[in-house]
Parts: C-alpha cells; structure tokens; sequence
C-alpha cells in the first residue's frame, strides 16, 4: 500500500500553520495552477479524483459540486468544521497545523464554481482553531492571495469568513448548520430542496467538510487519476483516521481509503492496551453500528464497511477491550443522542430519551427481557421518520449494540445488576502517548 | 445572531433578557428570536455563572479514559452537582458533550480553553492556577 501523505505531510514541522512555511513548501502552488485552467476544468480533476466526502456520509465531492445550478448567483461555500460527532477529532489538527491547505482548498473550489464568499462554520468550543484560521485568513489576504485578485493574478473578489458555532451537535447536519449561520437555532430543513439548489440565504450552496477541502490543492496538484490511484474503485486518495478508546497508541492516521481496520488498531495504534482482545470496535463514529472484535478485519472504504453492516462515516474509531460493559458504553451513547436531538420531530425527541431511559434501567440491573424488546422497538420507529439523520444516527447504535451483545443485555437482565462493573472506564494515561499524524502529544 | 449574543455575554457575562433584546433591537429582529437562540446553544448562559467555567467532556472516549470519574472528582471537591457554581463564585462545573478530543482524552474546557490527556494531578495544576 501507498505511504503518500497528503494532509500530514507538513504536521509537527515548526511554525507549520505559518504563511512563510507553506508557500516554502510548495503551498498556493496548486492555486497558481488552477488559475491557468478553465475552472470546468478543475472541477473535472475533483470528479476523476474519486473524492468523497469526509464529513460522514462519503458523497461524491464532484459530482455534488455539479449539482449548483447554471444560472443562479451568488453561490456560497460552506466548509463543515462543526466537528461534534463522538469518536472524531481530525478537522481541528488540520487547522492548527495546516490552516494554508484548508484556505488554498476554498480558493481552488470558489474559483472552480464561481464562488466569491465562503463561510467555515466551525464549533464554538474550537476557539483556539478558529483563532488560528482567521489569523491565517488574514496573512493570506494581507498577501494579496484571497481576493479582490487571487494570487495577485487574476481579478476574483474572494472573501472566506469564520464563523463560531455555539454548542450544538445538531449543526454539524448541513441544513442545521445553514439555520445556524442564518442566526437562528439550529433546526434541520426538509430535503429536497437540497443545499446546492436552496442553500444559505435561499442561495445555492455547496457544502463541503474541512478534510474534504483540504484535498482540493494535491488534486489539482497532482491530477485527479494519482488522487483516484491512491484508492480503490470509487473512493480515491488518503484518509484520516481518529482512534481512540482501549488502544496503546490512539491518535489521528492518514491512511490510504482502503485501509484495513484490524491493522490500523493492531500495528499502527500498537493494539489494546495490555495485551487484552478486543471485544468490539465503532469504525466511523458514534452512530455507525457497532461491529464485534471478530468482524474488523475489513477495509475501512466507504463501500467496504457498509458491506460489513456499518459505516465508515467520519473516520472515528473507538475501540473497546474485553472488559468492558457494552450496555454501559450504549448508555452513553444514548445519552448523547437525547441531548443533542434538537426537538423538532417527535420520534427523534421522544425517542432518543427513552432509549437513554432504557437502556439506563437495564444497565443498572432494573430492567425486564420485556424492556430489551421494547428498546428494538423504539429504535426500530424513530429511523427513517425524522427530517435529519440524527433519528437514525441514534437508533442504529442501540440496534447494532443489541443485535451483537444480546447475551450482555440479557445477562444485566438476569443477576439484576452490571456484571462488569467499572472495569474498562478509567485508562492510565501516564505511560500512553498519542500519536498525531507522526507528532507525538 | 450568534455573534450578537457573544459579544453581549462576553460584556454582561451572561446573556441576560436584556442583552437579548439589545441584539434583537440592533438586528432589527424580535426578542423571541433572540431568547430561542440563546436557549438552544449550549453555550449561551442565560444566568449569571461563576468566574471560572469548567466543562468536563464524560462521552464515550473520554470515560473510557476516566472522564467521568475526573468528573465526580470535581463534583466532590468543589461541592456542586452538575451546572452548580462553587460556594465562593469561583468555579461553574458542567457536563458537556464530545470536545473532539477523542485520542488525547480526557479532556475538559476551562473558559474555552481546551485541556486533553488529564488526571486529577493535572487538573489541580489548571484550576490552582485560577483566581
């Protein structure tokens, strides 16, 4: 497998997220070159690429821009950097370490779609990244890179606007996020319309996340078939992978697509902690199903995991070792869920806070066989039946978590109480560092 | 909107009806529309909190890392039952969602500054620091 870095190439290199160190290192190159193209011609590059999306859903990056309609302007760009979903955590490390790449992106992609103002809405607890965007937004604009000449070459008024979030998972969903940086609360829109054709302000906007972005510059650089060789059939390029939970080496890992999970955990992130096994692995986040120890050994492709009953999602695995209780790991989960369901749709909202309930009962030994059946039947009516995804990003787990460890649920049911106790919840961090795209933390 | 009631809690320290409804006024919008936004974002304190605000992450990565017993930790220490302000207006402590810190959990906001790989040694050092 290829050992091409694409997005931590430069991370842990001193003053990384400078202007001077990017431009030293070949950066706003791949803009200069974009510049000389047709921008159909680029948006071609990013469809040959094989890009998709890295935000969650792995939607072709291409074939989404081709959705904006001919004639309608102004356009928008959106960059996700809502970055709430339990388990992941790359989006803010290409900021702090490579802020110029994510930029270059936005400039590419405006140009490719004749977009003159992007907006990064980034999750108000990334206050440090968000400082560290708009300080590199200013150098590049002081530099005469981002409008009103791009590069100083060509008249394109550009203006790229961070905009801070302020404690809502909901918003990471795209339309929410629209709604929020619409000023007002983050509440899903019914689809369609889709963004790209009623988006931001009524406007058609694309809206893509920070990882997916920050491609755009080695893709025009080095042409979308190298991006697409990097990958298999339909995905191309590298991923970054965030592990974390019961490994000995958690941190972020840019991998090919295609990458195999069990050799993620076990080579790259050093295996489990102690030597113990692994008794289940969540591979994209806290809403793709969780699959067992014995099922990990699958590429980690989009295509690939859903064919093994999950999804790659946003790239976040969490690995949990043999002594831990999954009905108490389900608990919280479900907890996430009913705090962050916004309310809007009765399945979600009532929904999501008896699952919390329930499986709450069952962890602490209160509950009957009868109310294992009736937490599949909650979770069974709430997918599907809600505007957004976050009714089915929370049924699945409490599906999947009951589906796989039924013996677990049952056995709560049975001796009235946790057998597990609190054996798994506590790691020593003392002796176990993480590992950051190479940079150790 | 959001930017508006920021601000305002950055100046009044927490976004009071009144700050509310000077972002509604200056946004040329109605105070309902203000109060639901203020409302819906974590956050937004629509009271008045301590002088230090600790958010401590207790999903799922940081338990398994001992988030939720550094929690309890801090509970018992500063006397307070989640979102509770210390006897001396010292500290605001709170239970909050994902950081995005998974790999270098746990983790804990303190006035939205990120904390990660914490134990309880380390989180004496951060609050000791604080008047």
């Amino acid at each position: 497998m290829s050992d091409t870095l694409i997005l931590t190439k430069r991370w842990g290199k001193p003053d990384s997220a400078a202007l001077r160190t990017y431009r030293a290192d070949g950066g706003y190159a791949a803009l200069d070159k974009a510049l000389g193209m047709e921008p159909a011609a680029v948006v071609d590059e990013v469809k040959k690429s094989n890009l998709r999306g890295r935000g969650g859903a792995g939607f072709a990056t291409g074939l989404k821009w081709t959705f904006l309609p001919k004639d309608v302007r102004p356009r928008y760009l959106t960059v996700n950097a809502d970055e709430s979903e339990p388990g992941t955590f790359k989006d803010r490390y290409i900021i702090e370490h490579d802020p110029h790449m994510l930029i270059e992106g936005i400039a590419i992609t405006c140009y490719a779609l004749d977009i003159h103002a992007a907006y990064v809405y980034i999750r108000g607890e990334f206050a440090k990244q968000a400082r560290i965007l708009e300080e590199a937004i200013d150098e590049a604009r002081a530099a005469g890179i981002l409008g009103p000449r791009l590069l100083g070459k060509k008249d394109f008024d550009l203006e790229v606007v961070v905009h801070r979030g302020a404690g809502a998972y909901i918003c990471g969903e795209e339309s929410a996020l629209l709604e929020s940086l619409e000023g007002k609360k983050g509440y899903p829109r019914l689809k369609p319309p889709f963004p790209a054709i009623v988006g931001l302000w009524g406007k058609p906007t694309i809206i893509n996340n920070v990882e997916t972005i920050a491609n755009v510059p080695w893709i025009v650089a080095n042409g979308g078939d190298a991006f697409a060789a990097l990958g298999v059939g339909k995905s191309g390029g590298t991923r970054l992978f965030g592990v974390s939970g019961h490994v000995n080496r958690p941190g972020v890992y840019e991998k090919p697509v295609a990458y195999n999970l069990k050799k993620l955990i076990m080579e790259d992130c050093g295996g489990v902690v102690g030597g113990r096994k692994i008794k289940a692995v969540i591979p994209g986040g806290s809403s793709s199903p969780v699959l067992r120890g014995d099922e990990i050994d699958i590429s980690l492709e989009f295509d690939a995991v859903k064919a093994a009953g999950s999804m790659s999602g946003s790239g976040g695995v969490i690995v949990f070792d043999d002594s831990t209780c999954m009905v108490r790991a389900l608990a919280r989960i479900s907890k996430f869920y009913a705090e962050e369901s916004c309310g809007q749709c009765t399945p979600c909202r009532e929904g999501t806070s008896w699952m919390e309930g329930i499986v709450e009962k069952i962890e602490h030994g209160h509950a009957t066989a009868e109310d294992v059946a009736k937490l599949e039947q909650v979770a069974g009516n709430i997918g599907g039946q809600t505007i957004c995804a976050l009714g089915d990003a929370a049924s699945m787990p409490v599906q999947s978590f009951v589906k796989k460890f039924r013996d677990e649920f049952l056995r709560h049911v049975e001796e009235r109480r946790c057998p597990y106790g609190d054996h798994g919840w506590g790691l020593d961090q003392s002796s176990r560092p993480a590992v950051v795209g190479g940079v150790r933390y | 909107m959001l930017p508006a009631l920021r601000l305002g809690q950055e100046v009044f320290g927490y976004v009071s009806p009144a700050v509310q409804r000077l972002a509604a006024d200056r946004l040329g919008t109605s105070p309902a529309r203000a109060e639901e936004v203020a409302t819906f974002y974590v956050m937004f304190h629509t009271a008045p909190i301590g002088r230090h605000l600790v958010e401590v992450c207790t999903n799922v990565s940081c338990c398994l890392t001992g988030g939720d017993r550094l929690f309890e930790y801090l509970k018992h220490k500063l006397g307070v039952a989640n979102g509770g302000t210390s006897p001396d207006g010292r500290f605001t402590l709170r239970e909050v969602e994902c950081l995005g810190a998974c790999g270098t959990a746990p983790a804990m906001l303190v006035d939205e500054e990120m904390h990660e790989r914490l134990d309880p040694k380390k989180v004496e050092e951060i609050l000791g620091r604080l008047e």
